[in-house]
């Protein structure tokens, strides 16, 4: 088994799981680049409705195709179109219902997710009492089939990503103003309205080509997973996307190898695990925004104050309490009897002035104090220039006089 | 094709029990969630209870209600502290942080499904989606006089009973606690001052949609009754006792329209199948809400058209 799941991996599994393999790998790369900016854009729910819209175009491509005669109807294409169709007329019926009534952005995409994709299911349970129309394979579009995909659909899937990649590799630039300074790009004369099209175009795009391989109930995780899991990674758009970019096609390329190896296994619930599993794993182990990173910061935080707070005592001839004399005795500063060291009175001296620096600080330069985010963290001379500080000891002199 | 006066009571009336009971009290939450701006919860948790039953079926065995329902209320719960850490630990808006949990809770529940259970019983990730309205059957009435002997009720479908109950228990919750539901909807900070929790109202919210999101109708339905028929009330009124009872009416008439199109209309015009009730359902809930969009007497479109036409003279 293990070994039959590395040949799938590794692309000796035969042509046909092959190409499947780096069609949907591409999928998620795509998918994860545009995601990127539509969440950004603040966007992330809007995916999931145009996701459910696309399932009447699927239907009705289907009787288009149908009755054109064309492959039973089962023509990839013809669904697409009807599925990017329907699925553009539902982003603009949550722009109009958001924009012309009173009724909020979330309800609208509640209204339109819901109907449309009751409307979809409609239109298949007509089709299903089509003769051979039980057999038009309409339902791998809800859960996404990638073991079922033909080499044709697999070729549209590759290339429609590769458009999609390209497209916001091109604009970049143009994607990131409009992310994060719409005001500023109006004024400087671009075409905000044509760019934010072409983002929701690309948006389309990336969801009708997903519907096969990854179901339309899912697909938004493919956009929305990716991109919030690079996020814990990087404060900068382009690692950002990058990052994103390979968790998705990691998601892709691992879902469709699992789908591929194991009957039954529906290929996008695989693909939606896997890009969880990567968003657990950076929710917990990303340094600066990880959750281990968060608590180690937070205990280095603690225990500094601790060993500061216990120096204090002995500066004051105070005892520490237990947690803080554990703390001075493993740095040396209390003996085993809990006596201070010589270099614990030395440090105590220290931190003593440090404080009653900081506290001077404080009292004379109220404002810069509160603003000085290591105020009474840190040794004042690594933070404050020195012609500051010695004016701060001769006035602390002066008071004590 | 002629219907029966006993198949219409043994198979067209349940459905349309099932249809509308299951609306009910979607109608009423959602006329909250719309008013919250909360709308979505009642579409993430409709996706997150689906591992939940799953759970529910592979430990006890059986397809019986409490199980289930108990392993969808978990599953509801754990989603909503999942939403509230990873919007919290990891610095994200609700709506992203919603798209992680939903979709990830929904698959594991679709993997669960296909590999565990999928080959064994008839619960599978299709039934989850659409449901099955039109799949309950009332054995024993005959007539409209059979209606009035009591042992035809015992026979009554038990996902009837289930429903009717969660319909009840939603009214009198909402009626119970009609003016905290209120303040804490338009006035969080008076709630407050009142010394009304707002966060166990909104969590107490949250716990009656897991519920009523369960139902075995599938998942589309229930998120179309959560926002269609509180949607198309917003558009007709500003109060919220008269949009509470128009939400219900408005669930009701989508429950019997949906099923009389989905049912009667496609054999009547001369189809041979019927068509999904669940989906129809839906769509007419879509239909009423536009129409209110558009002819709302003073906030839809073509009023508030009109009437700016009229405070600005030519």
């Amino acid at each position: 088994m293990l070994a039959h799941f590395w040949s799938i991996l590794s692309l000796q599994a035969g042509y046909n799981t092959s190409v499947v393999l780096i069609g949907v790998t591409l999928l998620g790369i795509g998918s994860a680049a545009i995601g990127t900016f539509v969440l950004l854009r603040r966007r992330a729910l809007i995916s999931d409705a145009v996701g459910h819209a696309t399932l009447p175009g699927v239907g009705l491509g289907f009787l288009t195709a149908y009755a054109l005669g064309l492959d039973g109807g089962r023509n990839l294409p013809i669904l697409l179109i009807g599925a990017g169709a329907t699925g553009a007329l539902g982003i603009l019926s949550v722009q109009w219902i958001r924009d012309h009534t009173r009724l909020p952005e979330d309800a609208a995409i509640g209204t339109v997710l819901s109907v449309y994709f009751g409307i979809g299911t409609v239109l298949l349970s007509y089709i299903q009492s089509l003769p051979g129309g039980a057999r038009a394979g309409l339902n791998s579009f809800l859960m996404g089939q990638s073991a079922a995909l033909s080499l044709a659909e697999v070729w549209i899937i590759g290339a429609g990503s590769v458009v999609v990649i390209l497209l916001c590799l091109l604009f970049f630039k143009e994607f990131k103003v409009l992310c994060f300074d719409q005001d500023f790009a109006t004024a400087q004369g671009w075409p905000v309205r044509k760019l934010d099209l072409l983002m929701l175009a690309l948006l389309l795009l990336a969801v009708s080509i997903g519907l096969k391989t990854v179901g339309l109930v899912l697909i938004v995780a493919l956009l929305v997973i990716p991109p919030v899991a690079a996020r814990f990674w990087t404060d900068d758009l382009k690692g950002m996307t990058l990052i994103a970019g390979v968790f998705g096609g990691l998601s892709g390329y691992l879902g469709a190898a699992a789908s591929a190896l194991v009957p039954r296994l529906p290929a996008g619930g695989v693909i939606v695990l896997t890009a969880g599993a990567l968003f657990a794993v950076s929710l917990i182990v990303a340094p600066k925004r990880g959750v281990i990173a968060g608590a180690i910061r937070q205990l280095r935080f603690r225990w500094g104050e601790a060993e500061r707070r216990g120096l204090m005592a002995v500066a004051d001839g105070r005892n520490p309490t237990p947690v803080q004399a554990g703390i001075l005795r493993l740095k040396g500063f209390l003996d085993r009897a809990g006596q201070p060291t010589a270099r614990g009175l030395e440090a105590a001296r220290a931190t003593a002035r440090d404080q009653a620096l900081w506290l001077r600080y404080l009292e004379d330069f109220p404002q810069e104090a509160m603003a000085c985010e290591d105020w009474a963290r840190v040794p004042i001379d690594r933070v404050l220039p020195g012609d500051l500080v010695a004016e701060l000891e001769r006035r602390l002199r002066l008071a004590g006089s | 094709m002629e219907i029966t006066l006993a198949d219409f009571l043994t198979i067209d009336l349940p459905a349309m029990l099932v249809g509308t009971l299951a609306g009910i009290p979607c109608a009423l939450l959602g006329t909250f969630l719309v008013l919250r701006r909360q709308a979505l919860i009642g579409d993430a948790l409709s996706h997150v209870v689906l591992p939940g039953i799953v759970a529910g079926f592979m430990i006890s065995g059986s397809i019986a209600t409490l199980p289930m329902m108990a392993g969808a209320l978990a599953a509801s719960v754990i989603a909503v502290l999942l939403i509230e850490a990873i919007r919290r630990l990891g610095r994200l808006e609700t709506g992203a942080a919603m798209g992680v949990v939903f979709t990830v809770m929904f698959a594991a529940g679709v993997v669960m499904l296909e590999q565990g259970v999928g080959t064994r019983v008839d619960l599978d990730a299709q039934h989850a989606l659409y449901g099955a309205v039109e799949l309950t059957y009332w054995r024993g009435p005959t007539d409209w006089a059979s209606l009035l002997d009591p042992a035809i009720w015992a026979a009554l479908p038990h996902s009837i009973t289930v429903l009717a109950a969660v319909a009840l228990l939603t009214v009198a919750l909402v009626l119970l606690f009609y003016k905290e539901l209120k303040i804490t909807t338009f006035d969080p900070a008076l709630a407050t001052s009142l010394g009304i929790r707002a966060s166990w109202v909104n969590a107490g919210l949250i716990l009656m949609v897991a519920v009523a999101a369960f139902e075995a109708v599938g998942s589309i339905l229930v998120i179309a009754m959560f926002i269609c028929p509180a949607a198309t009330a917003r558009m007709l009124t500003d109060r919220l006792s008269r949009q509470l009872v128009l939400s219900v009416v408005f669930a009701i008439l989508s429950g019997i329209l949906g099923y009389v199109f989905a049912a009667f209309v496609p054999l009547w015009i001369g189809a041979a199948n019927s068509l999904t009730a669940a989906g129809m359902i839906a769509a007419v809930g879509g239909v009423f809400q536009l129409l209110a969009m558009l002819f709302a007497p003073r906030y839809g479109v073509v009023a508030r058209a009109l009437s700016r036409r009229g405070e600005i003279p030519a």
